[in-house]
């Protein structure tokens, strides 16, 4: 985790509310996919924790959900605007552990952290099978990017009008029924739909949580698993299939 | 400007400056310690400590108002026990100064055993027995907002420790002097005051209170003239020395605090803004002081008043 400066380069809307940004900086304390920052918004109590979509030497890249008054103010920034932003937290993914058959499943907005994680896990030599779920074909983004990527990419949307229509689990049970470890993020209904899936016999879910600090010290984003309370800031936001606990 | 002494004396115990972080938003000092040398501060005050290992309440915890903060955490510990046999001797290891062992408890009972227990670890400077848990269901009353049960509790800690024991109130109160004054009856060597707040807000997307727990604590700068005006009255209530927290954010802050009667600070929700807040403060706090006129930082405690 380090503190820094970074500043915004490039603004573009991707759905009506859904924008990507570019910012440049010290990317230095980032070491894993699935990691996210916390940023300062002016006037704000409380940073902002965004998942990092990808990083580079120079900067990075998030893919943002507009969905309150500090999100809204963020994705109107001017370009030049610096942000003071806690980079490098969480826990990230494991890309050591997911054996021969693995899925990348993301939902809406959930699927900015997995374009990093299939991004890396190309630099090592697997091909990555992906599966995104949107709830229509406007809600739908960055398919392009991950395609050109080189990932294995297969779309639902729940109305049918882009890829399979229904939900993305169903898509994986019927169409991807030999894939047996999940990389997944999104909404809290579509991970327990996905841990409910009995083809997986392991997976890592990247969770949100509302925070207070981001980095470990307030306890404001704890949750139960199956090894004890564990914070989403600092322990996740990725836990591990076997120790989830769902109400 | 010649060197500014920051130096202060808490019941007996000197502190190298008055910057303490507050309960709750410091943890035990381990993610802190990555990122600055904290044995810069006056002292820290740690998580607060229960007898039994506690979860705490249901997501969500956190909502954000203006100017601050609610959380409702609901004193999620390890247990005094883990915090003795785990925590405090990695504390020793990132920390040489004595820290402030912050405690909760449920019953008479349950205060006299933690405060026995900690009363036992060196490293703890003073005791700070934190009677105001607004967020947890205990039924009965609330501790601090009953002048007889603030005194009970305070006597039953003397009972058990010689190490100074300063009493955190709540602010959720009619007249904080009163309470104050019982907790001096009852023996106390010190008062550190305010808690939180109590607060809430309501989810427009669900039509629901937006915590679990409903009620949550305010905290920030929306809360420091609420807490400022409190220490005020203590200071006139009692002849304690004053821990004062709430809402403060700066050097200045931490001077207005300390005119209206603080020995010494607390610095809370400002450190889950700002990690580096505290350490910016302390290296403000001599220019901040040399612009008010003294050269010595104790000098202000309480010299807004009048006489």
């Amino acid at each position: 985790m380090n503190e820094t400066i970074l500043t915004l380069e490039h603004t573009r809307q991707l759905t009506p509310d859904t924008v990507e940004m570019v910012l440049s900086g010290d990317t230095s304390a980032i070491t894993a996919p699935g990691q996210f920052i916390n940023v300062a918004l002016p006037g704000k109590q409380l940073r902002r924790p965004i998942s990092i979509a990808n990083w580079s030497e120079d900067g990075l890249l998030l893919l943002v959900r507009i969905a309150g008054e500090g999100t809204v103010a963020f994705c109107a920034s001017p370009k030049g605007t610096q942000f003071d932003v806690l980079s490098g937290l969480g826990n990230g993914f494991d890309l050591d552990d997911h054996g021969k058959k693995p899925v990348l499943m993301g939902g809406g907005v959930g699927i900015a952290p997995l374009y990093g994680l299939a991004k890396r896990m190309i630099e090592r030599g697997e091909t990555p099978t992906v599966a995104l779920g949107f709830r229509s074909l406007q809600d739908a983004f960055y398919l392009e990017e991950f395609a050109a990527l080189g990932c294995n990419l297969s779309i639902a949307t729940e109305d049918g009008s882009l890829g399979i229509k229904g939900f993305v689990t169903d898509m994986v049970r019927d169409h991807l029924p030999d894939r047996d470890y999940v990389y997944c993020c999104g909404p809290l209904p579509l991970l327990r739909a996905i841990d409910a899936l009995p083809q997986f016999t392991g997976g890592q879910f990247s969770f949100e949580a509302r925070m207070g600090c981001g980095f470990g010290v307030c306890m404001g984003c704890t949750v139960h698993t199956k090894h004890g309370p564990k914070r989403i800031c600092k322990d996740g936001p990725i836990l591990r299939k076997e120790e989830l606990v769902w109400e | 400007m010649g060197i500014i002494d920051l130096s202060v004396k808490l019941a007996g115990l000197k502190l190298d400056n008055p910057v303490i972080p507050a309960s709750g938003t410091f943890g035990y000092g381990r993610e802190f310690a990555e990122l600055y040398d904290i044995n810069i501060l006056g002292s820290f005050s740690c998580k607060g400590t229960t007898g039994d290992t506690r979860f705490g309440n249901e997501q969500p915890r956190i909502a954000e108002t203006a100017a601050g903060m609610l959380n409702a955490v609901g004193l999620q510990n390890p247990g005094v026990d883990a915090v003795i046999e785990e925590e405090f001797p990695n504390v020793a290891n990132i920390f040489q100064k004595p820290i402030i062992a912050n405690v909760g408890g449920f019953s008479l009972d349950e205060y006299r055993e933690n405060c026995r227990k900690l009363d036992a670890c060196e490293q703890v400077g003073i005791l700070e027995v934190n009677i105001s848990c607004p967020n947890v269901h205990a039924g009965g009353k609330n501790f601090g907002s009953d002048p007889e049960l603030a005194a009970e509790v305070t006597r039953a800690v003397k009972e058990v420790t010689t190490k100074p024991v300063f009493m955190k109130l709540t602010p959720n109160v009619t007249d904080i002097g009163e309470i104050a004054r019982a907790c001096e009856d009852g023996g106390a060597d010190g008062i550190c005051l305010i808690n939180t707040l109590l607060g809430m807000r309501i989810d427009l997307k669900t039509k629901r209170p937006l915590l679990a727990n409903r009620t949550g604590g305010l905290s920030g700068p929306a809360i420091f003239p609420v807490a400022l005006r409190m220490v005020w009255d203590v200071y006139e209530a009692v002849k304690l020395p004053i821990i004062g927290v709430g809402g403060i954010s700066s050097a200045k802050d931490v001077c207005e605090m300390m005119l209206a009667g603080a020995t010494a600070v607390e610095i809370g929700a400002a450190n889950l803004k700002d990690p580096y807040i505290c350490k910016t403060i302390i290296e403000t706090l001599p220019e901040t002081a040399a612009a008010l006129g003294v050269t010595e930082l104790r000098q202000l405690t309480g010299a807004a008043h009048n006489g």
